[in-house]
């Protein structure tokens, strides 16, 4: 049973951990530094071996903390998540140990949130991109990212010296993207309905 | 004089000779583009004669940023997309979007909302698992299961078009509710077609299940074990192969499943043919669950009345009424609004669970939407699974995951 006694005992002599108000599950902030003994304990002690899920969320260049490293842990036995944040200290470059020792489910998430918002996790066997190609300079979740993309060069390099095609942000006219994100979409809108280009008259550079 | 008879099996000879001949190792590529991979997914296999000896999947082939494109519309624009994620079973995927956003938002639905959806949900998973065997059936060579059960999800098809106005990419869920409420005569419909549905699931049952081929070909192929299983994070029918019992739909009942009595089939090996007997069983569970479905459904409203900035107004109100009219304005415009917080879901679906990550800074767009798929976690334990096979097991075991690449790549 995942009750506060569960929790007291969860927290007792980890001051590394402290515990946020969440009404779905249990959600715990943790130190980098010993999220992976943490996590190894959550696993073989308290039986929450299921990694269902880690992700990262941008808070915005202004923020303290940028990157969120987010976790959902499953039990089997307690039938219940459990949420562990970890926030990257370095917004210029994070970084975070890396869990896949421990799950190896966390090989290809860490992958995909290095892949997408270019957190590194340390002493990952094979941190490379993995729905990006190899080659592809920038982290589209990232929130200065467009939503149309950048232009970049073609992934082949020899398709692109013969056709001298690239990679074109993806055309907005028309499309159902109205908001930012964050704020109101009747404000927003005027932003993303950018009419000084078309798709038959060029985007001004 | 007696002989002895020793039984050899050609494949094992082919890879004695290949292991003991000072192996010059392959490379062989298999994808993007290939019958076998179901979609996108690029194989990039070392080989030793017949048999792997490396396997890296590479993915995004098929990947389109719906995470970013969240980020930038309304809770119900987004609902499309959704359809586009596992598109065998897409009316699934936008009840577990649906109930991610009003979980966080905090909305209790009518009973009826929430049958419809159950009713819905269990469509989809037997359309889903009836493609997914049917082309098992090929992938190991028998073409004619298909055909039984592609005729059958025809009929399924001929149902969602009623009910939602398209074959394929339904939208059928508002957040809040569903788009309308059940055509007249279209539950019996359903029932018609649940009733009829065991007999070509036997059809099916009888040119498979004890095929001798199909054994041979599956059986003690591609086996996961019970821990490789939970250690990769493997959901749905390819965990309960492997004889771990875990449903969310009994686990952490939602949308009233809890009120329908069903079996959760466990495997005990884990290999190919488990799998595959594990979704034929799940098929026959959601035929009991729709016909309870049926039964049971109840009456009232299909969408949370009460939800004034989440649900827009029936139509014939908004072109009546000032206040409504002004409310469907604020919706479509705003966008559903939802209080700040983060909420995580998971919905069982076909394919595995399908978690939906939400942070919400308020107002009617996500602030970060991470769409948790199932064949993606799925299909990581490949690296591991393959080496070892023989190349022509490639086929089963790729068909045996059932996975989907629009899912998986996003």
């Amino acid at each position: 049973m995942i009750d506060d006694d569960f929790v007291k005992a969860l927290l007792e002599g980890r001051d590394f951990i402290s515990i946020k108000h969440r009404d779905d599950c249990l959600t715990l902030d943790c130190l980098p530094d010993s999220l992976i003994d943490f996590c190894k304990h959550l696993r073989d002690d308290q039986t929450f071996d299921l990694l269902v899920d880690l992700t990262a969320v941008d808070h915005g260049e202004e923020a303290d903390n940028r990157f969120q490293v987010v976790l959902h842990l499953y039990s089997l036995i307690h039938k219940s998540y459990l949420r562990l944040h970890v926030a990257c200290p370095d917004n210029q470059s994070p970084c975070i140990p890396s869990l896949s020792s421990v799950f190896p489910a966390a090989n290809w998430h860490e992958r995909e949130t290095f892949d997408m918002f270019g957190i590194k996790f340390t002493d990952h066997p094979n941190l490379k991109r993995i729905l990006m190609w190899d080659d592809y300079p920038y982290f589209p979740l990232r929130k200065e990212f467009p939503l149309a993309g950048i232009e970049v060069p073609l992934p082949a390099a020899d398709v692109a010296e013969v056709t001298g095609a690239d990679v074109d942000p993806a055309p907005m006219m028309g499309g159902p993207f109205v908001a930012s994100g964050n704020g109101r979409m009747s404000e927003a809108e005027p932003r993303a309905k950018d009419e000084s280009w078309t798709e038959e008259s060029e985007k001004p550079l | 004089m007696s002989t002895t008879v020793k039984e050899v099996q050609i494949g094992d000879v082919g890879a004695q000779a290949a292991a003991h001949a000072d192996g010059e190792r392959m490379s062989l590529n298999v994808g993007p583009s290939h019958p076998t991979t179901h979609g996108v997914l690029r194989l990039l296999m070392e080989l030793d004669g017949d048999l792997i000896t490396r396997c890296e999947p590479v993915l995004g082939y098929l990947h389109r940023g719906d995470e970013k494109i969240a980020e930038n519309m309304t809770y119900n624009q987004f609902v499309p997309y959704t359809d586009r994620l596992d598109y065998l079973a897409p009316l699934a995927n936008n009840v577990a979007y649906a109930i991610t956003v009003e979980k966080l938002a905090g909305l209790k639905l009518p009973e009826r909302c929430e049958a419809i959806r159950v009713l819905v949900c269990e469509m989809a998973r037997i359309s889903s698992h009836l493609l997914g065997m049917g082309v098992f059936g090929m992938d190991a060579g028998a073409w004619t299961p298909f055909m039984y059960t592609f005729t059958e999800r025809e009929k399924l098809y001929t149902l969602f078009e009623e009910l939602t106005g398209a074959r394929f990419t339904t939208s059928y869920t508002r957040i809040g509710g569903v788009a309308r409420d059940l055509p007249e005569g279209w539950m019996s419909k359903v029932e018609k077609f649940v009733d009829e549905l065991p007999k070509a699931i036997d059809e099916v049952e009888k040119l498979l299940t004890r095929n001798r081929i199909f054994l041979d070909r599956t059986e003690g192929i591609g086996t996961i074990s019970k821990e490789d299983a939970i250690a990769y994070g493997l959901t749905g029918p390819n965990l309960r192969a492997s004889g771990v019992d875990l449903d969310l739909r009994k686990d952490k009942p939602y949308s009233g499943y809890e009120k329908y009595e069903f079996d959760v089939p466990i495997g005990t090996k884990g290999d190919c043919y488990d799998r595959y007997l594990v979704r034929i069983e799940e098929v026959r569970q959601s035929i009991l669950i729709v016909k309870q479905v049926i039964a049971s459904m109840p009456g009232g409203l299909w969408y949370a009345e009460d939800a004034k900035k989440i649900f827009a107004p029936p139509k014939e109100k908004v072109m009546t009424s000032m206040e409504e009219l002004i409310q469907n304005f604020m919706i479509v415009t705003e966008g559903p609004q939802v209080p700040a917080g983060e909420t995580y879901f998971e919905a069982e679906n076909p394919k595995g669970a399908l978690g939906f990550y939400l942070v919400s800074k308020g107002g009617g767009v996500p602030y970060r939407l991470k769409i948790r798929a199932p064949s993606f976690c799925n299909l990581s334990i490949l690296e591991k699974l393959v080496p070892g096979h023989m190349l022509s097991d490639i086929t089963v075991i790729l068909g045996s995951l059932d996975f989907v690449m629009g899912e998986c790549d996003r």
